[in-house]
């Protein structure tokens, strides 16, 4: 009988994986329509086809090899389909087992596939927010060859840090490479030879307690930072900086599309988040589930109105991009921490998300950054900002904790991210020709107009 | 016969097409256009930066008429694009050397 509840568990953890996996698989369809909605009419085509193809790139690769790097997964993911048993009949024995080993109100049970698939699909996550930075004057395959590096090796390491810590075959088995663990200290046993002597001592590799529970820095923060090297290699797009400082607007060619890829993102979001609980079968966690599909929420709506508020004040008028922009935000900041925090709370923490976004996007544009989209913003700062966020109702993380675990990551993405957009720039350039840029990456990349009814531009005219 | 060819508010096109059509003005050609006299643009902003909007969408109506209803259909026109306030638009009046219909092949006034 009790099998039959243990069976019961891992068929509900395992769904569980899946439908919050396909919510989050959905966000990729959100980036698309905000993005789409962001750039000009004449860049619409390439971008969705960046948007697509990523997608794509992030699950193959990481099935490959990204996965194996990251949790010790197997490459190619071999042996996934009976969890790494012998035979059907292995596998739920193994199941079973664990059940019992683990207890009812333990660590969760459940199909490694699923587990797999709740993954990948974060991995395509952090590598769309790099699109939308480089958005209008990027070469598409220089574009999607970066893709497969991130995706396949920069995402992986620096996610198997924390969510890898310590675990059998991951890059974070022995912690940031054996000097210290981001998460909990990592026993290493001693290696003992045949006879029972000790060659090498057993230690421990101190632990930082970094704690990002969805992946604010290890997701957010870190796409930010590889859209960041990309921008700086890549440059601005022509006509957005004047030669006397003037920062010149150029105008998303739809803004309902970028309204509904906020709103598809936002829903996502609870895919996210809740899904990060990794578990839904008992009370505790189910609970904590529902408490964090609320304040996942409550983050986004006080991030948008705190950056509405602040629009308003600073330009005088309620600036559409500004609001949605300021969601993102929201849930951007209480990523690495939804499960903690009271509702109200939450609320606040999205809020001061959504004022950062603000004046981080008007000081990227001082900075002569040029982030079509405000990706570097909502991602970057704010991620960070999520992650220090984390100890104020987290009493099991710390300040220094958090800092180390994000300076570890930004440093490995950025610098390596920069080094691959260095390498592809050499290789095949990675900026379109002036004349490309002027007549829209569309006809260049694509052959093809996004709108192909409404020719002749309308508008500025840049 | 002459092409009395008009600029004027893009609100404004139906009761235009309802004036001219009172008077026997039977076809016209819309077409949209932009631009700005003394209405000069305006400026907007996106995302903190300003950009100045300089020319202003209206709409070009042309209708080729004879020489004795010219003054009717200005006198129509300008009654119906009027809203008396900056940027109502402007008509002019051009020579029209010949006019054929392409269907029965008659020209000159039996054209219109």
């Amino acid at each position: 009988m009790e099998n039959n509840i243990f069976e019961l568990q891992y068929a509900m953890d395992t769904f569980y994986f899946l439908v919050m996996g396909a919510l989050v698989m959905w966000m990729a369809a959100g980036f698309a329509m905000l993005e789409a909605g962001l750039v000009r009419a004449k860049n619409t085509t390439e971008i969705l086809t960046k948007n697509v193809v990523l997608f794509a790139i992030a699950c193959t690769a990481y099935m490959v090899v990204g996965y194996d790097i990251m949790y010790g997964g197997g490459v190619l993911l071999a042996g996934i389909g009976l969890n790494g048993a012998e035979n059907a009949d292995a596998m739920v024995a193994a199941a079973l087992a664990s059940s019992q080993e683990n207890g009812f109100g333990g660590d969760s049970v459940y199909a490694k596939a699923s587990d797999f698939f709740f993954q990948v699909v974060f991995v395509a996550t952090a590598m769309s927010i790099v699109s939308g930075a480089v958005a209008e004057r990027m070469k598409l395959w220089a574009f999607l060859l970066f893709a497969v590096v991130m995706t396949a090796f920069i995402y992986p390491v620096e996610g198997g840090w924390t969510w890898g810590n310590g675990v059998a075959g991951s890059w974070g088995e022995y912690g940031v490479f054996g000097l210290f663990a981001l998460g909990d200290p990592i026993e290493v046993a001693a290696v003992v030879d045949d006879a029972g002597n000790v060659i090498k001592e057993a230690y421990t590799i101190p632990g930082m307690g970094f704690s990002d529970f969805a992946g604010s820095g290890i997701v957010h923060m870190a796409g930010a930072a590889a859209a960041l090297a990309g921008v700086i290699l890549l440059g601005a797009r022509k006509g957005k900086y004047s030669a006397d400082g003037r920062v010149n607007a150029i105008p998303g060619a739809n803004l309902p599309l970028a309204t509904l890829g906020t709103f598809i993102l936002w829903m996502g979001w609870f895919g996210f988040n809740g899904g990060s609980v990794l578990k839904l079968g008992d009370i505790a966690n189910s609970t904590s589930v529902a408490m964090v599909f609320l304040n996942t929420n409550a983050a986004a709506a006080g991030g948008v109105i705190a950056a509405l508020i602040v629009a308003r004040l600073l330009f005088g008028k309620a600036d559409l991009t500004m609001a949605l922009n300021g969601a993102l935000a929201g849930l951007v900041a209480i990523t690495a921490g939804p499960d903690t925090p009271t509702a109200l709370a939450a609320t606040l923490i999205g809020a001061v998300g959504g004022v950062l976004v603000v004046f981080s996007i008007i000081t990227l544009d001082k900075l002569k950054i040029d982030d079509p989209v405000g990706a570097i913003s909502v991602h970057g700062v704010v991620g960070m900002w999520g992650l220090l966020a984390v100890p104020l109702t987290n009493d099991d993380a710390t300040f220094g904790g958090q800092l180390i675990g994000l300076l570890t990551i930004l440093v490995w993405v950025f610098v390596v991210s920069y080094v691959t957009w260095f390498v592809i720039k050499a290789i095949m350039g990675i900026r379109v020709s002036e004349e490309e840029e002027y007549e829209g990456v569309d006809l260049a990349e694509c052959g093809m107009e996004a709108y192909p009814e409404f020719t002749g531009a309308k508008g500025s005219g840049i | 016969m002459k092409l009395v060819m008009a600029i004027i508010k893009p609100f404004k096109l139906d009761d235009v097409r309802e004036a001219l059509s009172e008077i026997g003005v039977q076809g016209v050609t819309v077409t949209e256009v932009k631009g700005f006299g003394r209405q000069k643009g305006h400026t907007e902003l996106y995302r903190g930066a300003e950009y100045v909007v300089d020319f202003l969408p209206k709409v070009k109506v042309e209708a080729v008429v004879d020489d004795g209803l010219v003054d009717q259909a200005i006198e129509a026109v300008s009654k119906a694009a009027n809203t008396g306030k900056i940027g109502d638009g402007k008509i002019f009046v051009l020579d029209v050397a010949q006019a054929v219909r392409i269907r029965t092949g008659e020209s000159g006034s039996e054209a219109l």
